[in-house]
């Protein structure tokens, strides 16, 4: 079997358990519009939104979101003990990697395309006036989080208070994610679209995803082997 | 490593000892005065901060790619001593700043990556602490990305910066003061290397009192 189909079928595997259950779904995206009312409170003034605000709001949302979804699928995989049946698979462990940043890729989307309509309704941000390079953000925003998310949630399954864990490692190494995508969307909201600043920002965000699926691929052979 | 302990101990001792009398001769800054003076240590623990972050990255690449546990054993003293130096660096920074730039904190790309690489090291030894089992290769994961992680946290904050500038001090340094800086910047390495050499040594008896333990149970 090909890497490639190897990843697919990975990725199908997680996508058809979730479309049974749509545990991580439902509950991911509860939880994204519980933070986004959580954030009204600190950062609606006097009924307008802080300037900018919309902006981190839309990305911490995801990072949060992105956290509890990320717990979820792999205590999955270690309730049901197939985490070792995944590593036992006579197929090279990057394929396996690949195959599970694509599920949480897509789960992450998902969630998404749900929460970036809310933050347009409810804070009032023209997110889709520049629909093409928001998209472009979002995708490499995600891709980054997810690879590193991917890589720290596989490798934490097994270890004890992985819960606790997971933010701790996972927040401090993603900043530039958190970075680039709250700039490069904060640009996009300014009433002149700063388009210079905003395609700096992917630039960094791509760069970034590159430089961290790399590691990951990297990292993850020597870092799951018992 | 064991002769040369002592060596190094009164070394460090000599070094630190002589260290506040050259602080204390060094020129006066002309516009901050005494609290410039922090800048002897603050500086100083940083490089080595720098050099303690950098070793616990190779370290942690060796153990991970070369499969050799006494890479693992200096790369967690390293980040343990990062961590520390990481402590220095953000309490002594802030002391300055208050005097220099009237706050004590400014979201500056040299502060706030040495933040973030503080908080990454922290999280190294949290793993280490309660991960469980297996831990030794996740946190050498970590490792690995948190040196991987600090140009790109400099690159972006100085680029959020540069769109919003705001004045900042750039020490100019005079050659008067470069003797003292560099004086302490060897007496922080002789410090650095004493607890590497003590926190190695202190992980190599511990995973041969575990080997004799199962060799025990084993017999």
């Amino acid at each position: 079997m090909t890497f490639l189909a190897t990843a697919a079928l990975v990725a199908r595997k997680d996508l058809l358990v979730e479309t049974r259950s749509r545990e991580v779904i439902y509950t991911s995206l509860l939880f994204a519009i519980s933070c986004m009312l959580v954030f009204a409170f600190g950062l609606v003034k006097e009924g307008r939104v802080v300037a900018d605000a919309a902006a981190a709001i839309l990305w911490i949302t995801i990072a949060f979101a992105g956290t509890l979804a990320l717990g979820r699928i792999f205590d999955r995989e270690r309730q049901n003990e197939t985490l070792r049946a995944l590593l036992l698979a006579p197929a090279p462990r990057a394929a396996i990697y690949v195959g599970k940043l694509a599920g949480v890729l897509a789960l992450l989307l998902l969630v998404e395309a749900i929460v970036v309509p809310l933050v347009v309704l409810m804070f009032d941000a023209p997110l889709f006036r520049h629909a093409g390079a928001m998209l472009a953000l979002l995708l490499a925003g995600s891709t980054g989080y997810a690879a590193v998310g991917t890589l720290f949630a596989a490798m934490l399954a097994r270890s004890r208070s992985r819960g606790a864990l997971l933010p701790v490692l996972l927040y401090p190494i993603t900043v530039p994610v958190i970075i680039g995508g709250v700039r490069g969307t904060a640009a996009l909201l300014q009433p002149e679209a700063d388009m210079v600043v905003a395609r700096a920002w992917l630039m960094m965000l791509i760069s970034f995803d590159a430089v961290f699926i790399t590691l990951s691929l990297w990292t993850f052979e020597p870092a799951m082997t018992e | 490593m064991k002769r040369l302990f002592p060596v190094l101990l009164i070394l460090c001792i000599g070094m630190f000892a002589y260290a506040p009398f050259l602080i204390v001769n060094a020129p006066y800054e002309s516009t901050m005065g005494l609290v410039q003076k922090i800048f002897y240590f603050h500086v100083a623990a940083a490089m080595t901060m720098f050099v303690a972050a950098f070793t616990c990255g190779i370290a942690s690449a060796v153990f991970l790619f070369g499969r050799r546990p006494g890479a693992d054993r200096v790369g967690f003293a390293a980040a343990e001593i990062t961590v520390l130096l990481g402590l220095i660096v953000l309490i002594s920074g802030p002391l300055w700043a208050r005097k220099a730039w009237g706050v004590w904190w400014q979201w500056d790309a040299r502060l706030t990556s040495t933040l973030v690489m503080w908080l990454v090291f922290q999280a190294y030894l949290l793993l280490r602490r309660f991960g469980g089992p297996g831990s030794d290769k996740l946190s050498a994961a970590v490792a690995i990305f948190g040196a991987a992680l600090v140009p790109f946290v400099y690159w972006s904050v100085n680029m959020w910066r540069t769109v919003h500038p705001t004045t900042s001090v750039v020490p100019t340094l005079d050659a008067s003061m470069r003797g003292p800086l560099f004086w302490c910047f060897g007496a922080f390495l002789c410090l650095f290397l004493l607890l590497l050499a003590a926190r190695t040594e202190l992980q190599e008896r511990r995973a041969r009192l575990d080997d004799l333990y199962l060799a025990l149970e084993d017999s």
